[in-house]
């Protein structure tokens, strides 16, 4: 057992690690020990499996990074910027299904927690924010470094607290992670002042949960099922539409058990991409903004939409009273609050995926045993003309520059898909959502419902310190890159060799390509300077954080590049592609407009055939 | 657009009061009248929230308190099926000549005169927002010097009860 003993007097050196005793004996069942706040919280984190932390230390959270030292379970990864710490616990939280923890001290601390609570909140990524804060006292003084984090994150935590009383640390503890991980994930905040941390306490384990409003259904109710077969069963034009409600659930296996046993096409959310293999023949690929026109198109013509886990978002929907006219809407999710949120659901099913998608499997069978079954050989012709008519596909930019979709579909190809991609957000980001062909969840991490530029990163360092035997490949735009590439210091000190593929286009290309479209070319602020002036070297600047930097600038470089980035497992490894700066993300729903309107490429709006509506 | 009475009730903690407000105006509602207070439970408080919206954004709105965590129940009482009252207190410019008249007026209403001075009455009144509003008018031509409404409390009437025992059991105690 860790020292029991409050400290005494100004801090001593540490002192050696405690011995654990040899023993065979089981624990006993509860643990009551007298120790600090600090130390309540640190053998609470233990207790409830944490293994690594992403924090900075500071003023109030000082007397928590004390015991934190001595912890032989859990580890503390100091990074460089308490918004990596934020990202890195997501990463970690996607890439595993467990918990992220980051931890910050008050005032700027937590304020720089923000950004990734956000992102948390947005995507569902189960996460513990634990922040220090100014002693009770000095609270609502406006005293050194105080900032209301639980104020300002209200709107943007599934749930957060403020530990008024050391005695609570541990049921609060045990508490956020029960609220994190559970129903629809998300973050949760623990803020704890100074001197709770200081205060002479008890630990007590395991605690008892006091949470009367929280009660997430799981079980989904059986005549909806029934009611969902029977639609499935009845439908000639359906189609399973995929959220990252089915990665959360790891219900990728029974999602796959109901797409063979149906034959309906299948389309994965930028959320979602992995829930379903990419290889599988009744996979249309992405919808949306940016979607395989046949997956866009099949959501179109759809007479019904199986919805798993996803929320009809706006980059989805596009203009939410065209999208899928004449589709019925089974919607299943965990939250209810999603159901009938932005499409109005004709068969609502509040449950896990897991149990949702199971269950349906069985009640559809039960349909087929009845002889009850659509013929979908019409559907399927259908679908099969837009995908072979209108399949992913990029030009190769005319002033003799490298094609960014190359680098991204060549990375893929030689990296494979046993491999953890993450991306930042932008044009880099939906190249890799459609060029790089994914088969298995959480083998693709974003930022999805935020879209937090700098991402990717820290999000991939997580993520490699969660699953180390895993390649992890952050996608990565020069933009982006700048944001939070700070944290390859962190990776390089830590040995978390991950692997940054810089889409070095020299601007923010997102934007540049709006303003290309819809702006009639005037590049106003885009051009970030790092192909004219090469500042900075993405090279040196690897150079300088201890990983190796690599270039590549033309087409014949590319596979080699990547060969040699992949040979290299023992330093994190930055290559700067250097690519052109005009390519586009096709195809491409005009913000606004509907789904109908989808561009397959510039100026190219597919040729329907509108009688096959 | 109609108006709905929502009971909820909620963990008596700190900052609940702020989730449920931040979570209104975050989601676009306005709020026409909120009360809290205690319940027969000392762990939970009762809010009475009276909005305006239509039937699927209260639907959302519904849902989207019901997933804070500190919410425990919500009820929405209609208005035939629940007593709904507001508390009035008004100061009337009221000099002896008056009194009577106003004395007069109070009992009409079934209200109190509870403070008396040389120039001003103070009127305490219960009911529904309609009859306030209607004593308020009479009163108008006296002068109104000052006064203070309560948001709405509202029950349902009727044996049942939505805290009572079995229904606000200590749900969910669980050990980690």
């Amino acid at each position: 057992m860790p020292t029991s003993q409050p400290p005494k007097g100004p801090v001593p050196a540490p002192p050696p690690r405690p011995q654990r005793p040899p023993t065979s004996a089981p624990a006993p069942a509860r643990t009551v020990e007298p120790c600090t706040g600090a130390q309540s919280l640190v053998r609470s984190l233990e207790a409830v499996g944490v293994e690594i932390v992403f924090g900075i230390p500071g003023g109030a959270i000082l007397p928590a990074y004390d015991p934190l030292l001595d912890s032989t379970k859990v580890r503390h990864v100091l990074v460089r910027h308490e918004q990596g710490a934020g990202h890195a616990a997501e990463g970690y939280a996607q890439a595993t299904g467990k918990v992220g923890v980051c931890m910050a001290t008050s005032g700027p601390g937590a304020t720089n927690l923000v950004t990734p609570i956000a992102d948390a909140y947005m995507d569902s990524v189960p996460m513990v924010a634990i922040t220090g804060q100014v002693p009770r006292a000095s609270i609502g003084t406006d005293a050194f470094q105080e900032a209301d984090i639980s104020g300002i994150t209200l709107p943007i935590t599934k749930h957060s607290f403020l530990v008024q009383d050391a005695e609570d640390i541990p049921r609060v503890i045990a508490e956020a992670f029960h609220i994190a991980a559970t129903g629809r994930p998300g973050p949760v905040l623990v803020d704890v002042p100074k001197d709770v941390l200081q205060a002479a306490t008890t630990f007590r384990w395991p605690p008892t949960f006091d949470l009367p409003g929280y009660r997430p259904v799981m079980r989904p109710h059986g005549k909806q099922i029934r009611e969902a077969a029977q639609l499935i069963a009845r439908s000639g034009r359906p189609v399973l539409y995929v959220g990252g409600g089915v990665v959360k659930a790891n219900a990728a296996a029974e999602l796959r058990r109901l797409a063979d046993l149906t034959g309906i096409p299948v389309v994965t959310t930028l959320m979602a991409r992995g829930a379903f293999p990419d290889s599988h023949p009744q996979h249309l690929g992405m919808p949306g903004m940016h979607g395989a026109v046949a997956a866009v198109t099949a959501l179109q013509r759809a007479d019904l939409l199986i919805t798993l886990g996803a929320r009809f978002d706006d980059r989805v929907t596009g203009k939410l009273d065209t999208f899928a006219p004449n589709a019925m809407v089974i919607h299943a999710d965990i939250d209810p609050a999603e159901i009938s949120k932005n499409r109005t659901a004709d068969v609502p099913i509040v449950g896990d995926c897991r149990e949702v998608i199971g269950q349906l499997v069985d009640a559809v069978q039960v349909e087929f045993e009845a002889g009850r079954r659509t013929d979908l050989t019409g559907w399927w012709a259908q679908l099969d003309g837009w995908r072979q008519t209108y399949p992913l596909g990029y030009e190769w930019p005319t002033d003799g520059s490298l094609a960014p979709q190359y680098v991204i579909e060549r990375l893929g190809a030689l990296v494979g898909p046993e491999a953890v991609y993450v991306a930042g957000v932008g044009q880099h980001q939906m190249w890799a959502a459609q060029f790089i062909g994914y088969e298995h969840p959480r083998s693709w991490l974003n930022s999805g419902g935020l879209g937090t530029m700098g991402y990717a990163v820290p999000a991939a360092m997580g993520a490699k310190m969660g699953r180390p035997d895993a390649t992890v490949w952050a996608v990565d735009g020069d933009g982006c890159f700048q944001m939070t590439n700070q944290e390859l210091a962190t990776c390089a000190l830590e040995g978390v060799p991950i692997k940054v593929a810089v889409i070095n286009n020299g601007n923010l290309g997102m934007v540049r390509q709006w303003q290309t479209l819809f702006y009639d070319e005037r590049y106003s602020s885009t051009d970030l300077g790092t192909h004219k002036h090469r500042v900075p070297d993405f090279v040196k600047l690897a150079e300088a954080y201890g990983c190796v930097g690599l270039r590549c600038e033309s087409r014949d470089e590319v596979d080699a590049t990547i060969q040699k980035a992949m040979e290299i497992d023992d330093v994190p490894v930055v290559v700067d592609f250097v690519v052109g700066k005009d390519a586009m993300v096709w195809p491409m729903v005009p913000a606004g407009t509907s789904n109908d309107e989808i561009l397959a490429a510039r100026d190219a709006r597919p040729a329907f055939d509108e009688d096959d509506v | 657009m109609s108006t709905h009475t929502l009971s909820v009730l909620v963990e008596n903690k700190p900052g609940v009061l702020a989730r449920v407000a931040g979570l209104f105006s975050r989601r676009g509602f306005n709020i026409d009248s909120l009360a809290v207070g205690p319940t027969e439970f000392p762990e939970i408080s009762r809010m009475t929230i009276v909005v305006s919206v239509d039937e699927l954004p209260l639907e959302q709105v519904t849902k989207q308190l019901n997933k804070l965590v500190s919410v425990i129940k919500i009820v929405e009482l209609e208005r035939p099926q629940s007593v709904q009252r507001e508390l009035l207190l008004v100061k009337v410019r009221a000099d002896a000549g008056q009194r009577g008249q106003l004395l007069e007026l109070t009992e009409m209403f079934r209200a109190r005169v509870v403070d008396v001075s040389a120039e001003a009455l103070i009127i305490e009144a219960t009911g529904t927002a309609d009859k306030l509003a209607a004593l308020l008018k009479v009163l108008e031509p006296f002068g109104i010097k000052e006064m203070a409404q309560s948001g709405m409390v509202a029950i349902g009437r009727g044996p049942r009860s939505i805290s009572g025992p079995g229904v606000l059991r200590p749900v969910d105690r669980q050990t980690a």
